[in-house]
């Protein structure tokens, strides 16, 4: 594809409506270089493989930096985590955990709660990879139409993964949960849970664009709500030079949180704070005009 | 909206039921030492598989998805790695959630399950044969296992040794069962005490029992009758003692002629 950085906005347009949504970003690699225009996405990898590792060397290596799952750990035999969502299901069950859950839950809220609870979702959830890749493979293929459920159908899910475990007296989510299910099994054994993983993965890909990530998973609902009011977001602070190209709607994950921000639909400042939105930066890999940044919830400022 | 609303509850639904379902622990899955009871258990763990790594002896591992336990719990198989009963339980200290109780400090209080010689028919000890592998392999020996010498009524003149659990000291480590020679299937095996255990008789009155809490029988004395060849025995004692009671003994010896 040779688009070039002085493309006017109506055959951009056109380049968008042929192939740039099977291709997004493919302009911010011609006008920024590819390594630019990949960046966030690499450091995002970074992150998540990262993280994995860190949990895998231990079994693989023996060398035992982390011990656990997300679900809990223990880093170098001192710093406690635990996922926040797996022990309010505990709660709900009926169990009141340890001080060590209690606290490990503790340090993971408060960072979620300043760098955007989605966070975890684009940066640290293993299952990301598998859903990220259904949602290029369908890009690619041109696949479009589909049935995806309403977006507010994870916050129901959220609400009656919690109500199941207080009538079933048990983490009644976690028997299904891929999530957890994922990460738990590359770094246990995985048993039939490729089937789980593989479902998320046709779902995403044939069934329902984002379908999983962005309308029905439970705990990043959870994570959603917990980053309402995080100070890190991401701002279109540039968006005066949009030329209307489409290729951050098309490669975001959630791209009904671009507009208001954007377009200033219902806001006037450019910064985008729907709690959906993950802080993945993948908008501003792809935008060719560096329309968008990361800064803080209260950095208002055009440029 | 409704429609959503629906539909969330049914996947969850379908989530809470599969749960309840599945949420019996099969016979040969044992919880490690401490582990609440079964269903606060589900309540309680959350799946992290830190004791799985704390375990030196490598014996616990999470259920993985489609096995018989609950998806990501950790489990062990008594005939596969038995517990080694650690002294300072690091499995127990690793649980953050307190599904595996810390107020577990020593590990003979550990009930993991209850070992039972199940099969009688196959156990060489039952057999006559000294094998003694489980009473010799417990670690609390002479306590929660220990050998009943009886009669063998197949010789008439061996004993038999049988391997006896003893509900008050065995933890349910499981090397009895991983030790026993026998192929494939051990003739003693640790179960769930729920499987393993009867109720205990709480409606019937132990008439010895009662004898000795009220200093005499309830019902006041009985009757005794003369019983032909143990006159001058104490009623009740139908003990025999070598050379007395009546016949001449049996067995290979004896003489005997169709």
């Amino acid at each position: 594809m040779s688009v070039t950085h002085d493309t006017s906005a109506t055959r951009v347009r056109g380049a968008a409506l042929r192939g740039a949504i099977a291709r997004p970003g493919a302009e911010a690699v011609a006008a920024k270089g590819w390594l630019a225009a990949h960046r966030w996405l690499i450091l995002r990898r970074l992150s998540q493989f990262g993280i994995l590792a860190l949990f895998l060397a231990g079994p693989w290596f023996g060398l035992w930096i982390v011990k656990g799952n997300l679900s809990s750990s223990l880093t170098l035999g001192v710093l406690p985590l635990t996922d926040p969502y797996l022990l309010a299901q505990s709660f709900a069950a009926g169990h009141l955990s340890y001080r060590e859950a209690l606290l490990g839950a503790a340090i993971v809220l408060a960072f979620y709660l300043v760098v955007g609870g989605r966070v975890f979702c684009s940066w640290v959830c293993p299952l990301n990879v598998v859903t990220d890749a259904a949602a290029w493979l369908r890009r690619r293929a041109g696949l479009r139409g589909g049935k995806a459920p309403a977006e507010q159908a994870r916050y129901w899910l959220l609400g009656f993964t919690l109500i199941a475990a207080f009538a079933t007296g048990s983490l009644a989510w976690e028997w299904v949960n891929p999530v957890s299910m994922l990460q738990r099994g590359l770094i246990f054994g995985f048993g039939l849970a490729w089937g789980i993983v593989g479902g998320i993965f046709l779902y995403d890909f044939l069934i329902a664009a984002r379908g999983w990530c962005g309308h029905l998973c439970p705990m990043g609902a959870f994570y959603g709500l917990l980053g309402a009011g995080a100070l890190v977001r991401v701002s279109a602070a540039g968006r005066r030079a949009c030329n209307d190209c489409m290729d951050c709607f098309a490669v975001c994950p959630e791209p009904q949180v671009i507009r208001p921000a954007l377009k200033g639909a219902g806001q006037s400042h450019p910064v985008i704070l729907d709690r959906d939105c993950t802080n993945c930066g993948r908008c501003i890999d792809v935008c060719s005009q560096d329309v968008f940044r990361v800064t803080t919830r209260f950095d208002r400022s055009e440029s | 909206m409704a429609g959503v609303a629906g539909g969330a509850c049914l996947l969850s639904l379908g989530a809470g039921l599969y749960a309840r379902q599945a949420s019996a622990l099969p016979a040969t899955a044992l919880r490690p030492p401490g582990a609440l009871a079964e269903n606060d258990f589900l309540a309680a763990c959350v799946r992290c598989g830190r004791c799985v790594r704390d375990c030196p002896y490598d014996t616990l591992k999470l259920a993985e998805l489609g096995e018989p336990v609950a998806t990501g719990t950790p489990y062990f198989t008594a005939r596969d790695i038995p517990c080694e009963m650690c002294e300072d339980i690091p499995c127990v200290a690793a649980c953050p959630t307190g599904a595996l109780d810390h107020a577990l400090t020593d590990i003979g209080d550990a009930r993991m399950g209850l070992a039972v010689l199940i099969d009688q028919e196959t156990c060489l000890n039952f057999l006559g044969l000294r094998c003694d592998v489980c009473y010799r392999v417990c670690p609390v020996i002479d306590e929660a296992i220990t050998l009943e010498r009886v009669h063998n009524p197949r010789s008439d003149r061996h004993a038999m040794l049988l391997p006896t659990v003893h509900s008050d000291h065995c933890t349910g480590c499981g090397k009895c069962e991983k030790a026993c020679v026998l192929p494939d299937e051990a003739a003693i095996k640790v179960l769930p005490a729920k499987l393993a255990r009867g109720s205990r008789a709480e409606h019937y009155r132990k008439g010895w029992a009662e004898r000795e809490a009220a200093g005499g029988s309830l019902i006041g004395e009985q009757v005794e009758l003369p019983v032909r060849g143990l006159e001058g025995k104490a009623h009740g004692d139908t003990r025999v003692a070598p050379g007395e009671g009546p016949g001449a003994p049996a067995g290979l010896d004896s003489g005997w002629k169709p």
